[in-house]
């Protein structure tokens, strides 16, 4: 099963690239030998051997280099079992330095696999062993942390079986991972987005759109509408940094042309775990015709809630159960949130019968709500109000028992921040710009809530604040205003109870994740939900609290790939 | 032209550098080819405005030109290479020198130019130019209205002004020149827009007396950047 590539030389490959045009023709008769796209390689046991390397791929029509996980893309599916000791070998077959970074696990500060901070990286054709004992089960992610080869590769599922009868049943189970796919080179994306931070942006405002709204509202109220968004140089239509001009979406590796197919039986009961390995992408995922239940988010079991869709961050993972009824094909759909395309896979009785996309939804605009400003007598998009009863719940602070005592943080303001949140509230009942009100059940945050017991619930000793900053325009990110080369590690305290509160300071979401320990995110009052990864919505605020139990530094940053450098900060707990 | 062209080289070799590291700041390096034309009015004109920078985030070094051929006649251009430093999030300070040449002279200037984006998304550059006890005051600014997501609308404006007259440079004390524009592009790729528009361009004052000048025309060109 595995497939050792290490032994590929530069002449040996430059061939592949040929062969691999060949095999990417009969995509749909991928099998298990196939060298590239095999979405059902699946590893089990204690002991594991992994291999980065580059691996040519055709997954556009063109042929392009991956780099990858034993040659595949995604890479192969690690089962662990929890209360385990795994030992994983991997090897860099690269020429440049890699990594592998066990995203959500708990593990020591020595295991986590990012440059500079973890360990020194893997050097090229050198091996890192890595030891991890498996305190915690459910569906995680593994990725590179070195450079920008999680967007040309190097990623794959983790699934960790748990000790303890699950509280919910399925007959079938399928990792679902969802990525974004370019045959450019990253390197050659983050140039251009610093060129141009909107290069990719082909759903800009047009000179049509202002005449509509001049008819439907009049000269002045039109011109008035678009008074602050002049003003203040921003753009309501900077949904996505990196958009399906150059992203082909990927399901297990598959193109929405190839599909990836899940099979099922009338009558069961199937297991969806679905993973965010995207580098810049927002999916929102729905099963047409079918209900989802939420059983689990960043591997953690949660009160099952249902829904018809849910916006899945970067990183962050959730396990759905669904029971369809009929012999048909089920598209599972999961369009970026830019709409500018999407991963497309089939669940069906039978291979040959496959489903259709569904039309994707209509351009999200991004409201005065998702810059942060008041929202009383807003005026506001089309089919972008929020529902003003729960959002007048949720508008305050979580009500915390007593004050809890802010450690201020340094903070820079210029050219770093473009925005500033004026009025920024906790929205944890919107499922976010682009799923406001469009007639199905959006999961929001405020669904999440733990089972009991998981979660620690410890009153917190101390919040800092974390304002997410950036410059559209320069392409610049950071937090506090101040960006990670230019920043002091943060300073958490082994043993206490620390609240996190985001602030949003920029037109797009940002994944949040904390390595080393777990991010209970407060989803309401007395409710926490156990997550690895955060969204924190456009000119929001939110909250979470983490148990500082794991001495050592530690990564933590947005997980937008393309702000990482910059929206970074190292955690040192002593 | 040559100077240039050789300042351009070594500045693209020194970028190429810039793909080995991957911090959030790395070196990079642009060039714009904003207007490469034919304008058809008596000059017979081919004209170009260009800049390229290479540098990080908030500093940079920017080189300018922009002048005209003229079918039958020398080239005039005006360049200026100067240090860029971000001083605000849309606005860049920058200090450095000019150098203008016409049929009959040249001239050298001191610069101090603000650039940036000004609210309504107008891309803005005023520039300050010293030199043989001379002040000048070049102005301009341009607006990108999307017809489509590729179909382009620019119109521009720009206006030069003097404290004092020189002759041989052409230039005339108080209001001198005011150049207006509108470029009509469509992107192929962000990085290649062929255009059409149309320019009216009139000297003002003393510079009217030296060089009289009203005169609309067409042109078509190239917008290039890499």
């Amino acid at each position: 099963m595995l497939i050792n590539n290490s032994k590929i030389d530069r002449r040996t490959f430059v061939k592949g690239l040929v062969i691999s045009s060949l095999v990417a023709t009969s995509l749909l008769d991928a099998k298990e030998s196939t060298p590239i796209i095999d979405s059902s390689s699946h590893l089990y046991g204690t002991v594991f051997s992994l291999v980065i390397g580059k691996t040519a791929v055709n997954l556009t029509g063109t042929p392009a280099v991956a780099t990858t996980v034993n040659g595949q893309i995604s890479g192969p599916t690690l089962h662990f079992n929890e209360g385990d000791t795994v030992t994983i070998n991997v090897y860099n077959d690269l020429e440049v330095d890699s990594s592998i970074h066990w995203h959500g696990l708990i593990l020591p500060p020595a295991m986590d696999g990012v440059p500079e901070i973890s360990f020194e990286g893997i050097k090229p054709k050198e091996s890192f062993t890595y030891t991890i004992a498996l305190r915690q089960s459910g569906t995680y992610w593994y990725h590179s942390h070195s450079g920008f080869q999680e967007q040309s590769g190097v990623y794959g599922a983790i699934v960790i079986h748990p000790k303890e009868r699950e509280p919910f049943t399925y007959d079938r189970d399928y990792v679902v991972t969802l990525s974004d796919w370019s045959d450019e080179k990253p390197e050659s994306i983050y140039r251009k987005l610093k060129l141009m931070g909107d290069y990719y942006n082909f759903n800009q405002r047009t000179v049509g759109d202002f005449f509509s709204e001049v008819k439907e509202n009049g000269l002045v109220n039109a011109f008035n509408s678009r008074k602050m968004w002049n003003e203040m140089s921003m753009s309501d239509r900077d949904l996505s940094d990196v958009t399906g001009y150059t992203y082909t979406y990927l399901m297990n590796g598959n193109n929405p042309a190839t599909q990836f197919k899940a099979l099922f039986r009338r009558g069961e009961k199937i297991r969806l775990r679905f993973i965010n390995s995207s580098a810049m992408t927002f999916f929102d995922v729905r099963i047409p015709n079918l209900k989802m239940t939420i059983v689990s988010a960043d591997g953690n079991n949660v009160h099952p809630v249902m829904v018809d869709e849910f916006r899945i961050g970067v990183a962050e993972t959730y396990d759905v159960i669904v029971e369809p009824q009929n012999n048909e094909a089920y598209a599972i759909f999961a369009q970026s949130l830019d709409r500018s395309g999407y991963a497309l896979g089939s669940l069906t009785t039978n291979p040959a019968n496959l489903a259709t996309a569904p039309a994707m939804d209509a351009l999200p605009i991004l409201s005065h709500t998702d810059m942060g400003m008041k929202m009383g007598g807003m005026q506001m998009n089309k089919g972008d109000k929020m529902d003003m009863q729960s959002d007048k719940k949720m508008a305050k602070n979580i009500p915390m028992k007593k004050k809890i005592p802010i450690t201020p943080l340094p903070e820079a303001r210029g050219v770093q921040t473009t925005m500033r949140a004026m009025n920024p509230q906790y929205r944890l009942n919107d499922p976010g710009v682009g799923l406001r009100n469009n007639g199905r059940k959006v999961l929001s945050y405020a669904d999440l809530k733990s089972l009991d017991g998981v979660v620690d619930t410890t009153y917190p000793d101390r919040e800092i604040i974390l304002r997410l900053t950036g410059n559209m325009e320069r392409y610049m990110w950071s937090i506090n205003g101040i960006k990670y080369s230019d920043a002091e590690p943060l300073q958490f305290h082994y043993g206490e109870r620390l609240r996190i509160t985001y602030i949003n300071d920029t037109m797009m979401n940002h994944p949040m994740h904390l390595h080393g320990m777990w991010s209970d995110l407060e989803t309401g009052e007395n409710q926490l939900v156990r997550k690895h990864t955060v969204i924190v919505q456009p000119g929001s605020k939110i909250s979470m609290q983490v148990t500082v139990d794991a001495k050592g530094e530690w990564a933590y940053h947005c997980h937008l790939l393309y702000h990482m450098g910059g929206m970074f900060r190292k955690v040192v707990v002593s | 032209m040559k100077k240039l062209l050789n300042i351009t080289l070594i500045i693209l070799t020194l970028s190429a550098f810039s793909y080995a590291s991957m911090s959030d700041d790395p070196l990079f390096s642009k060039v714009t080819i904003d207007e490469l034309e034919y304008q058809d009015n008596d000059e017979q004109n081919i004209a170009w405005d260009s800049n390229l920078w290479i540098g990080y985030d908030l500093d940079k070094i920017y080189l300018y030109s922009e002048g005209e051929k003229p079918k039958n006649g020398t080239t005039e251009s005006e360049n200026q290479l100067v240090y860029s430093r971000a001083i605000a999030p849309y606005w860049d300070l920058q200090f450095g020198v000019g150098y203008d040449k016409t049929e009959e002279d040249s001239q050298t200037w001191g610069v101090v130019a603000l650039q940036g984006l000004a609210p309504y998304f107008f891309e803005t550059r005023g520039a300050l130019l010293f030199g043989n006890g001379n002040i000048g005051l070049r102005l301009e600014t341009e607006y990108e209205a999307l017809l489509t997501q590729k179909l382009i609308l620019s119109p521009s404006i720009s206006a030069d002004l003097y404290s004092k007259d020189n002759l041989s440079m052409g230039l005339g004390k108080g209001l001198s020149n005011i150049t207006a524009g509108a470029r009509l592009r469509y992107e192929i790729q962000r990085e290649f827009a062929p255009y059409v528009g149309l320019e009216w361009s009139k000297n003002f004052g003393n510079t009217a007396d030296i060089s009289p000048l009203d005169e609309g025309y067409a042109v078509a060109g190239l917008r290039v950047w890499f």
